[in-house]
């Protein structure tokens, strides 16, 4: 038997593996010394937890143990290098580079930055979503100290040049962070070969709990410095004070050995049933993938369908958790900026969907999924006045609606 | 967003959906709102010329949940009325009868735009003048 509703909204959240969540149980009760208790067993066993963790998630990035600087998630891990290298290198420069298209974690610090003097530069992507390495390459000025782009975008799952764009930065003496909390243990994301000096990642979109992240810091070719953001009692190495969330963190280490060892196999079997997903959808008259199709994560995709409202759309797909790209809360009309940022006409953003596929998604549930949407979309179309006039063959363009 | 009970049943099971013949004399058409706006309704009647009743009424929406419910309440509310008792419906009876929220009542508000302009398409094609539409 199918459980409804059905959870699609794997971009948003992952649930706990069972395998994660047994690793952690021991911590809460036996093991529920603090890691930095230097005294007594208790205060041992909770470091050993946390060193092996810090190992399990180094191996999935390719990193050393003594890079990874543990935080509370991607949004604090994005705060702690982008400030922390505003301030660290605030002599060389004030000049930061990004796109457009970042999370809000990213766009918000840097707006942050403005106001206290940093110098912001935010790069257009193109109609795919992918950054133009000539737009990167001209944006690039002696002050420049920071290049910040996302790995793969949150809405729409498109992958950026990652090595070409670390190499630009690096080439102007950049240095280059990446916000890879939805690539992360999805593909490979090793730092070494793609020349990252900075990595964000976090536990709860690769089936570890919420609550934990990471920052990965470069110790060597070269060297990074943050300048910490919470002070108090010097933890991980003096880059991020607070008692260590040990629970948290053995969990997301396990979470980083599982996604080593499995992310190729359910990539494989993911992009098969996203792609049936998306063959049949996009079967559907006037429906349009959005984001670049070659370049992207293998679990999700993101298609807008034309001449449906996307609130009404998401009540007729009222058993599948997904997302939308309109944004309307309340009376505000304001659709997705990244799809806005693509070149789409409000229409086309208010009423897209973005499905994410787990580890857990079954055959049954996409086609589910599948039966749902296209019924949905037909049944609003067949009750559209827009449906039936594009079916005529007269321009919406070209009436002068009355807006209210 | 949670929806009532009579918001989700008009939206599942739309009554009068479809589309009368605009060129008749006796069918009135009214089309309000705008598609960057998020809401398109289209609204038709067809009077009986000797008693001035609506024998018929239309819609297609494209909007959210509460759109298509306002207008395909509307619709229910038309048929067998006077044109002189339509014009009575205001949009605030939409409102109560469907329990819309405070964010939703710019839908009861096109609705009410709706049956009036449809109600101006008829009396324009019978040369009767038109009747003013305080809300537009």
């Amino acid at each position: 038997m199918l459980k409804l509703p059905i959870y699609l909204d794997n971009n948003a959240t992952t649930p706990v593996d069972p395998r994660v969540l047994q690793a952690m149980l021991p911590y809460f009760t036996d093991i529920f010394g603090n890691a930095a208790s230097r005294n007594h067993p208790f205060g041992w066993k909770a470091e050993e937890g946390v060193d092996y963790a810090r190992e399990q998630v180094a191996n999935l990035i390719g990193a050393s143990e003594k890079e990874i600087i543990f935080t509370s998630g991607a949004t604090e891990s994005n705060n702690l290098a982008i400030k922390g290298v505003y301030e660290m290198y605030a002599e060389k420069g004030n000049h930061i580079i990004t796109l457009t298209t970042e999370h809000k974690a990213v766009l918000d610090t840097c707006k942050h930055l403005e106001k206290l003097g940093a110098e912001v530069t935010y790069l257009e992507v193109q109609s795919d979503g992918l950054l133009n390495l000539a737009d990167l390459e001209a944006a690039i000025k002696p002050n420049t100290i920071l290049v910040s782009v996302m790995f793969a975008n949150n809405e729409i799952g498109v992958i950026q040049p990652i090595k070409e764009i670390a190499a630009i930065a690096h080439k102007h003496g950049a240095l280059f962070h990446t916000d890879a909390t939805q690539a992360v243990g999805k593909v490979n994301t090793d730092v070494n070969e793609y020349g990252i000096d900075l990595l964000s990642l976090t536990a709860h979109k690769m089936y570890g709990p919420k609550g934990i992240g990471a920052l990965y810091v470069r110790r060597k070719n070269p060297r990074v410095k943050v300048t910490a953001q919470i002070d108090g009692g010097g933890h991980e190495r003096g880059m991020r004070s607070g008692t260590l969330n040990v629970p948290g963190i053995v969990g997301f280490g396990k979470a980083c050995e599982l996604a080593r060892l499995e992310m190729g196999q359910d990539a494989a079997r993911l992009s098969i049933m996203r792609d049936r997903l998306e063959n049949s959808l996009l079967e559907l008259e006037e429906s349009y993938l959005n984001g670049n199709k070659d370049h992207r994560l293998p679990h999700c995709t993101n298609i807008s369908f034309k001449y449906v409202e996307g609130e009404g759309l998401m009540m007729g797909v009222k058993d599948i958790a997904v997302s939308s790209g309109s944004a309307c809360t309340s009376a505000s009309l304001e659709p997705s900026y990244v799809l806005k940022s693509l070149g789409l006409d409000d229409d086309l953003a208010h009423s897209s969907l973005r499905f994410g596929l787990s580890r857990f998604t079954t055959d049954e549930e996409i086609d589910f999924a599948i039966n749902q949407t296209k019924e949905a979309v037909m049944k609003l179309r067949e009750m559209s006045p827009l449906w039936e006039m594009f079916k005529e063959g007269i321009d919406l363009k070209a009436i002068a609606w009355a807006e209210h | 967003m949670a929806y009532s009970e009579k918001v989700i049943d008009h939206y599942s099971n739309p009554r009068n959906i479809g589309t009368l013949d605009k060129s008749k004399n006796n069918v009135g058409t009214g089309l309000v709102g705008a598609p960057e706006c998020g809401d398109v309704m289209r609204l038709q009647i067809e009077v009986d010329e000797v008693s001035g009743t609506i024998t018929d009424a239309k819609f297609k929406t494209f909007g959210c949940g509460s759109a298509i419910a306002s207008s395909s309440l509307a619709t229910e509310w038309l048929k067998g009325k006077s044109i002189d008792d339509a014009l009575k419906i205001d949009n605030m009876d939409i409102v109560e009868e469907l329990a819309l929220p405070p964010v939703k009542i710019h839908c009861s508000v096109l609705a009410e735009d709706a049956i009036k302009a449809a109600i101006n398409d008829y009396r324009a094609k019978n040369n009767l003048a038109p009747i003013e539409v305080h809300s537009l």
